[in-house]
């Protein structure tokens, strides 16, 4: 293990600064800095805000991992960063960061997808990714699902999300609902003491019409605009809003069409394991109704802890870890952030 | 001492080595590109290159200066992240010089002047300097007419940079045509006694001047009519 490349990951894409260190499929390092705090005003984040918080962090952050993993910059073997997609001003921040500590450390340097880091952080928890497997990735920004054929080289995506992605839905209902921003963790907790079967809510893209052209797409708009409606009904009527079943039937609707579809990608593709990833991954019932229901089929769920779902550094790291034992080739000292970096560029 | 110039304040994105002795300020190395659009991707490599042509390695450097701006936000982050980092993984001190001072302190030769870069939505970010390049007031952000009216209180005769060639009919002064951009060799001048004194490392704390665009979301509008 020893001798297992030591990896730095870096990661800024959003509102999280994180710095990861891992050796091999350990994580040595985890350390985070969120500026959450400072959107949860304006409901949603604001890319300023978070670019600037990003520069503010970075080098304490690193020290702070660096202490945590007991190394210094010397020992590390390759650092990798999310160079997209995201936030351009506030991926530009951990992308030059990055750059920084390479040429002064006279490390290579890894510009990696943060998308295909949210499938790679798995391995931390659960070792080598059995490949072929099936990824959902369910996150603030993306839904997709995703074959894994050979994660240091590409993902095949099968299907997206045609309009919000889950974690945005979690996040727009939680604000119907009064709750804070981000909405995922408070609607989990709403969503236990409320009944999941009280209100029928749309599965969207489930009925047999949609399949033939949306086998494996999701789309979420549909079913927050009848949440809004249910809500405000009831909000008209002078009635109270029982927020818990709201929660716990939103949640379940979610939680219902993205197993199903991740599901029947394992089967139809001949898969045995489901990897999911993304913040939304940290939802209590996504995970029980994911192994629930896979087991059955014989499908193998992997799913990380929930700290190591939402953004963080030793994802990025992670992905690093991969790519360097695949033998990929580091990117040059030019490499640009990208906003837009699309999936199937797993390192640039 | 070798030492490490960088300022991504204006569309020239520009790294420096200098040799800083007790009596002088040597430029070794220097690589410019003006390119308002790629900071990210232009710095790195061209620290890289003034390293290569000043046959030096990252672990010679003694210090790094960088321009703390003001200027748009997100190609000047690319300048101050950088030194930053690379300060931190070599263990020297980081210092820094408002970009400006980088202009208008080599062009103040007698009388006063208006040193001026782009900051974009038809502003001007903007300070004046006295006749023996000591910054009198700014850095500001304005309009180039508020600009302008202050640069002619202060008696202002001349100005220079990026942005009083962009809007050199709304300054009504003469422009001088050097330099356009920060200079690193005077970067590093007005950082030397910092650097000769071995004074402590300084947060490199970029001058934004404006505070970030934040709309507040808006109450949620109903859904039913
Ligand atoms: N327990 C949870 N249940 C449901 N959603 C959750 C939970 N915890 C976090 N989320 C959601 O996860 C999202 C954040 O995930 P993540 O940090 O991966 O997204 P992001 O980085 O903003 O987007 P992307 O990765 O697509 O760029 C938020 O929308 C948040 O509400
Ligand atoms: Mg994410």
């Amino acid at each position: 293990m020893a001798d297992e490349p030591l990896i730095l990951g870096i990661e800024t894409s959003c509102d999280e600064t994180g710095v990861g260190i891992v050796r091999g499929h350990t994580l040595l390092a985890d350390a985070l800095a969120s500026s959450v705090e400072e959107h949860a005003r304006f409901g949603g984040v604001v890319p300023e805000v978070a670019s600037r918080a990003h520069l503010e962090a970075i080098v304490p952050t690193m020290d702070r991992a660096l202490r945590e993993a007991g190394v210094t910059l010397a020992d590390i073997d390759a650092i990798a960063v999310t160079s997209g997609p995201g936030l351009a001003g506030a991926l530009l921040v951990g992308v030059a960061a990055a750059k920084g500590y390479a040429l002064a450390a006279e490390k290579p340097v890894y510009g990696v997808n943060h998308l295909a880091a949210h499938v790679a952080v798995d391995t931390l928890e659960h070792g080598p990714l059995p490949e072929p497997a099936i990824a959902l990735l369910v996150s603030g920004g993306h839904s997709s699902l995703l074959l894994v054929d050979d994660l240091a080289r590409g993902v095949t995506p099968l299907g997206a999300t045609i309009d919000d992605a889950a974690g945005e839905a979690f996040d727009k209902v939680a604000r119907l609902l009064g709750l804070p921003f981000p909405g995922g963790p408070p609607i989990d907790r709403e969503a236990r003491a409320g009944d999941a079967a009280s209100i029928a809510f749309p599965r969207g893209l489930t009925a047999a019409k949609d399949l033939a052209a949306h086998r494996y797409d999701f789309s979420f708009s549909g079913l927050k605009t009848a949440v809004a409606r249910w809500v405000e009904a009831r909000q008209r009527a002078g009635e109270p809003v029982p927020v818990a079943d709201v929660a716990a039937s939103f949640q379940e609707a979610v939680c219902d069409v993205l197993t199903t579809k991740a599901l029947a990608a394992c089967r139809a593709n001949g898969i045995e394991t489901l990897v999911i990833g993304g913040g939304v991954a940290a939802n209590s019932r996504l995970r029980a109704m994911a192994e629930q229901r896979a087991e059955k089929y014989g499908i193998q769920v992997r799913v990380p802890r929930p700290k190591l779902c939402t953004d963080n550094g030793a994802m990025v790291a992670a992905l690093g870890s991969h790519l360097v034992a695949a033998g990929v080739a580091p990117s040059r000292l030019d490499l640009p952030a990208d906003s837009a970096l699309p999936l199937t560029t797993v390192s640039v | 001492m070798l030492v490490l110039v960088v300022d991504s304040s204006t569309p020239a994105v520009t790294a420096a080595l200098v040799e800083v002795s007790a009596d002088d300020v040597a430029l070794r190395a220097h690589r410019c590109t003006v390119d308002a659009r790629a900071h990210g991707e232009l710095l790195a490599p061209q620290v890289d290159a003034v390293l290569a042509d000043a046959d030096a390695r990252p672990r010679d450097l003694g210090a790094v200066v960088a321009g703390l701006g003001p200027g748009p936000f997100t190609g000047l982050r690319v300048g101050l992240v950088t030194a930053a980092t690379m300060g931190q993984v070599l263990d020297i001190p980081t210092y820094g010089v408002c970009s400006l001072d980088g202009i208008g302190y080599p062009a103040a030769t007698g009388d006063p002047v208006l040193a001026a870069s782009d900051a974009r939505r038809k502003e001007l970010y903007w300070a004046v300097y006295d006749g023996a390049g000591q910054r009198i007031v700014g850095p500001e952000v304005s309009t180039p007419a508020v600009a302008a009216a202050r640069a002619r209180e202060l008696g202002a005769t001349v100005a220079v940079g990026d942005g009083a060639h962009r809007y050199a009919d709304t300054l009504g002064l003469p422009v001088r045509v050097e330099p356009r951009y920060p200079d690193a060799t005077v970067l590093a001048l007005l950082a030397a006694e910092r650097i000769r004194a071995a004074a402590p490392t300084e947060r490199l704390t970029p001058l934004y001047l404006r505070r970030p665009d934040a709309v507040a979301a808006t109450a949620r509008k109903p859904v039913l009519p």
